[in-house]
């Protein structure tokens, strides 16, 4: 496969197009084809996780239910990731459009915008786009209501499972899967979670059809999505790029000379040494040679001023914290590796303790009820195992 | 109705079992044993102590097998090297935040994480100990409960068993991650909160973090003082459940050979909580009855139905729960009290013993006793009624302590006085037993008859359904009683708090059809009590509950008004049922108390 280059896209922030003239538009298919164009264009969730929207959007229209829930997860909270405050902060009719569309697919009635506290300044704002919505939907005769519902600061809440409890008034824990959303979610109705990046492309997708969308990207990891650069970069911001890029040309776009590691997809991502830049594509699993990460956009540049083991144990902190504590391997586990390094750092165990806490890692990411306990391993063994010295001295 | 079947492999054995089934169900069926913490059986799926992963094939993650159902064509593995080093690890972690001082710990052989840890061979060196001093700190401010966090973990079981068997919500989570923990409202001390001291919480815990406050060093300094008669009493429940602690299966009847190992401890007399069982009953049925004249025929504005008072977990959180209600609780204290009531009045007079030289003993099946024996109004023979209880298990260790070979003991028998009862006290240690007995008696009374029930058996308020009702209609009554020709009498018996509330709902609303209502705070009544031999599930109560029955169809008195020595107090000191003596020494006020 020919090397491909970083292909700046301008799809979600575009002012070019009508949202409610797509939606319009959307409106007069019949739901099974836009179910089709979904599957066709091969999007997948904007979030990181990566489940196939189409697919996802299937599920739910296909359950039969008197009550059915849209919601928008807008509890952005991985590190180093802003790109959906932005999204609803400049083109947030796109995101409701998106759900308007979800709404008519699956037959919803209803939808929420779970909404991070931190992006409490965002309210004024949404509510004045959410009227222009409502009358919208008048006049595009969609019985679809939206309204705001604020997180109140807790990371693992961004699990959907967990996002619906908190929505219900429970702590935010997450459940037990099978059952998932789409058959039991909000109050034990099928409910389809989406991300906000993803809402906007299935109006996108709608607006440039799925052939056009799948022709970026690559195979497996079609279209485009949002990054957002941070760390040590001269261009920290937001970014829509083309899926499928390498790392090496994604650091000489924006690393500084001098970058020796990129965190893909935030703490819950991995670390990717200097030396693995040309063979580390940007995408999912499959149809690209070497090494392909998914990132739920955060894309965190260091240089060689910067000490790995303080970037690691800074992710441990705030596993050890945003953890809900409910299952033991997450629980225990973020406790164990941060105070396991410590004592190996501080000459407390022997170096080969790294050995005993990289398995532990392994049995968190195969044992873990959730993403957030499964997803530790990803950073912890990626940086030990490319900056051991850096643990150890 | 056909079942659709899902069909899997479990360890390279091709099984199917019917949709919904989970995979430690399947493997149960397989007579795999998956280690399991968090799960139990009385209680909701929580899947969150992973200690049941188990390995299937294609998937990318360890599923718990108590939360994930069979699906089609699933080929599982319980003991594939991945599972076993995942469980090792797991269960490393447990340790880690346990304290793990098994030497001095209560739980100590009947710990759930200990027998997993030995079997496993965890090595406690390999993670870092992460308690802290704090957690050390051991909540023993209430009567009943003590509460060391130093031991827990955080399974929710405890959790689990207070929301959904009891609606009590005492114990809850809070704090996230590494902070996050089991306690109370505001992590309060327990006797601060809304706790009915049930002691549910302690039979569900699978290590040593909830226990019941022990009195056992009290009690053998009392047996040990020679200025000291101490008398034991011994609820019906603890006769079928106490040999559990040493060596029987469940629902052994060990009555005689309690009582041997009674007086083998030093106690200075054994006597019989049944007797103050059948004491109730007589004070119970006629409160009932003049409860209806009083309505009926004088028209007084009497709560009605009529609730039983027995079960000290439920008189605190109808306290708590429905402050408003207490009218409608019985005024007899529960056999402990009216025990101990006695113990220190009529019972010193008639041994010679001075009241204030008594130390009365009671062996409960539950620790909301030790709440109610530690109740300030409970001193009317004018000193503390009940010095010191025990619960079953703790009994099951003094009788361990002292050596004695439990299964060689010869059966002996109470002592008398007050070591008399009859079929109807034992039933008390079952869900409607009470009201069973209660029955017996009320009807008899009324119309001169036994109840028309075969063999005395009153069926339809036994069994183990959350709410059940009967209905006895009463006919050719007894002139004295002639208001109440023709009527039905509607009762209901409910037990587990959960089920108490709905019962309590439809008097709130005032729509409650029932005359009287017999309520145990534990399920399955006392013999399912806190105080209870460990484990507890539905099928080793069922077997308590059966010995329970089998001990009333072999007794030879069957009826509380028939044991000769409730006549003979009676006649020698009460005078009648509700005199003026009973009024003062077994009947009670009730609190009302803070919902917070």
């Amino acid at each position: 496969m020919a090397r491909r280059k970083l292909k700046r896209v301008d799809l979600i922030f575009s002012k070019d197009c009508s949202c409610r003239d797509i939606l319009a538009d959307a409106l007069k298919k019949p739901r099974e084809e836009i179910i089709r164009m979904l599957i066709e264009s091969g999007l997948k969730g904007r979030g990181g996780a990566g489940f196939p929207t189409g697919a996802k959007w299937k599920m739910a229209a296909e359950e039969e239910s008197n009550r059915k829930y849209v919601i928008c997860n807008a509890d952005e909270g991985e590190p180093g990731t802003f790109k959906d405050r932005e999204i609803l902060d400049r083109v947030s009719l796109k995101v409701l459009g998106g759900m308007a569309l979800c709404s008519y697919v699956t037959g919803a009635r209803e939808g929420f915008i779970y909404l991070r506290h931190e992006y409490r300044f965002l309210i004024p704002k949404l509510e004045k786009t959410l009227d222009v919505f409502h009358k919208w939907m008048d006049e595009l005769d969609l019985d679809f209501r939206v309204s705001l519902f604020m997180g109140s600061g807790a990371y693992v809440c961004g699990e959907e499972t967990s996002l619906i409890e908190s929505m219900e008034g429970k702590r935010g824990e997450p459940r037990n899967k099978p059952p998932y959303p789409t058959s039991d979610g909000y109050l034990g109705k099928p409910t389809v979670v989406n991300n906000v990046e993803t809402l906007v492309y299935t109006m996108m997708i709608m607006r440039i059809g799925a052939e056009e969308f799948r022709a970026m990207g690559v195979e497996g990891s079609s279209g485009s999505k949002l990054f957002s650069v941070s760390g040590d970069t001269p261009k920290a911001g937001i970014y829509e790029i083309e899926m499928g890029m390498t790392l090496e040309d994604f650091v000489k776009e924006f690393g500084d000379g001098d970058a020796k590691a990129v965190q893909v997809g935030g703490a819950s991502g991995f670390c990717v040494p200097r030396k693995r830049f040309s063979e580390t594509h940007i995408g999912y699993q499959g149809g690209l040679k070497g090494f392909s990460l998914p990132t739920g956009g955060s894309m965190m540049i260091f240089n060689s001023s910067r000490s790995m083991y303080n970037v690691l144990h800074n992710y441990l902190d705030f596993f050890e914290e945003e953890s809900c504590g409910q299952c033991t391997p997450c629980r225990v586990g973020c406790q164990q590796l941060r105070k396991g390094i410590e004592a190996i750092k501080r000459g407390e165990k022997s170096h080969k303790y790294l050995n005993d806490l990289l398995r532990l890692s392994e049995t968190m990411k195969l044992t873990a009820k959730c993403g957030l306990g499964q997803s530790v391993a990803n950073s912890f063994a990626s940086i030990v195992e490319n900056f051991r010295e850096e643990m150890i001295y | 109705m056909s079942e659709k079947m899902i069909h899997l492999v479990i360890d390279g054995n091709k099984t199917s079992v019917p949709e919904g089934t989970t995979l430690l169900e399947a493997a149960k069926a397989e007579n795999v044993k998956v280690p399991t913490l968090c799960h139990h059986e009385d209680l909701c799926i929580a899947g969150n102590c992973r200690v049941c992963v188990v390995e299937v094939d294609g998937w990318r993650v360890l599923p718990a097998a108590c939360a994930t159902p069979a699906m089609e064509g699933m080929v599982v593995y319980t003991n594939s090297p991945q599972v076993r080093r995942a469980r090792k690890d797991i269960l490393g972690l447990l340790v880690s935040e346990h304290s793990s001082q098994c030497t001095t710990c209560y739980r100590s052989t009947s710990c759930e994480l200990q027998d997993l840890a030995s079997e496993y061979n965890i090595d406690n060196e390999i993670y870092i100990n992460l308690l802290k001093n704090e957690d050390y700190v051991v909540d023993r401010s209430s009567w009943a409960i003590e509460k060391d966090n130093s031991k827990c973990i955080r399974c929710q079981r405890c959790v689990r068993t207070c929301a959904e068997l009891q609606k009590v919500n005492a114990l809850d989570v809070i704090y996230k991650g590494a902070d996050m923990k089991v306690t109370t409202f505001f992590d309060n001390p327990m006797s601060e909160v809304v706790c009915t001291t049930c002691g549910q919480c302690i039979n569900r815990c699978p290590t040593g973090a909830l226990t019941e406050r022990r009195y056992i060093d009290e009690i053998w300094e009392a047996i040990g003082d020679p200025e000291k008669h101490v008398v034991v009493q011994t609820a019906p429940a603890v006769r079928v459940a106490l040999g559990e602690m040493l060596g029987y299966e469940p629902g052994v009847r060990v009555t005689g050979k309690m009582a041997a190992a009674l007086k083998h401890l030093g106690f200075d007399s054994v006597l019989d909580t049944d007797f103050a069982a059948d004491l109730t009953i007589m004070e119970e049925a006629h409160e009932l009855l003049d409860r209806l004249k009083r309505k009926l025929v004088d028209g007084e504005d009497i709560p009605i139905p009529m609730m039983t008072s027995c079960s000290p977990g439920w008189i605190k959180f109808i306290e708590h729960m429905y402050p408003d209600h207490l009218g409608h609780v019985s005024s007899c204290k529960s056999p402990q009290q009216m025990f101990g009531a006695l113990a220190k009045t009529y019972y010193a007079k008639r041994i010679g013993v001075d009241p204030k030289n008594i130390v009365s003993v009671s062996v409960m099946p539950c620790s909301a006793k030790k709440f109610e024996a530690n109740r300030r109004e409970m001193n009317d023979s004018g000193h503390q009624d009940i010095d010191l209880v025990c619960t079953t298990r703790e009994l099951g260790h003094m009788i361990r302590q002292a050596g004695i070979d439990f299964k060689k003991l010869k059966n002996s028998k109470f002592d008398k006085f007050m070591g008399d009862s009859t079929g109807a006290a034992v039933i008390f240690g079952a869900t409607g037993g009470v009201m069973e007995a209660a029955l017996r008696t009320a009807y008899e009374v009324v119309t001169g008859r036994e109840v028309p029930f075969d063999g005395l058996n009153i069926a339809p308020v036994r069994g183990m359904e959350g709410v059940r009702e009967a209905a006895v209609k009463l006919e050719n009554v007894l002139p004295e009683w002639s208001f109440l020709e023709g009527v039905e009498l509607r009762v209901a018996v409910a037990h587990g708090l959960t089920n108490a509330s709905q019962v309590m709902e439809e008097i709130v609303i005032g729509d409650s059809p029932y005359h009287f209502i017999e309520i145990m705070a534990c399920p399955s009544g006392c013999i399912g009590g806190g105080g209870q031999p460990i484990p507890t599930n539905a099928e080793i109560r069922q077997k308590r509950a059966e010995a329970i029955y089998t001990e009333d169809e072999k007794m030879k008195v069957r009826k509380s008004h028939e044991n000769p020595e409730v006549i003979e107090l009676y006649k020698d000191f009460l005078g009648k049922p509700l005199g003026e003596v009973s009024h003062h020494l077994l009947h009670t006020k009730y609190t009302r108390r803070e919902r917070v």
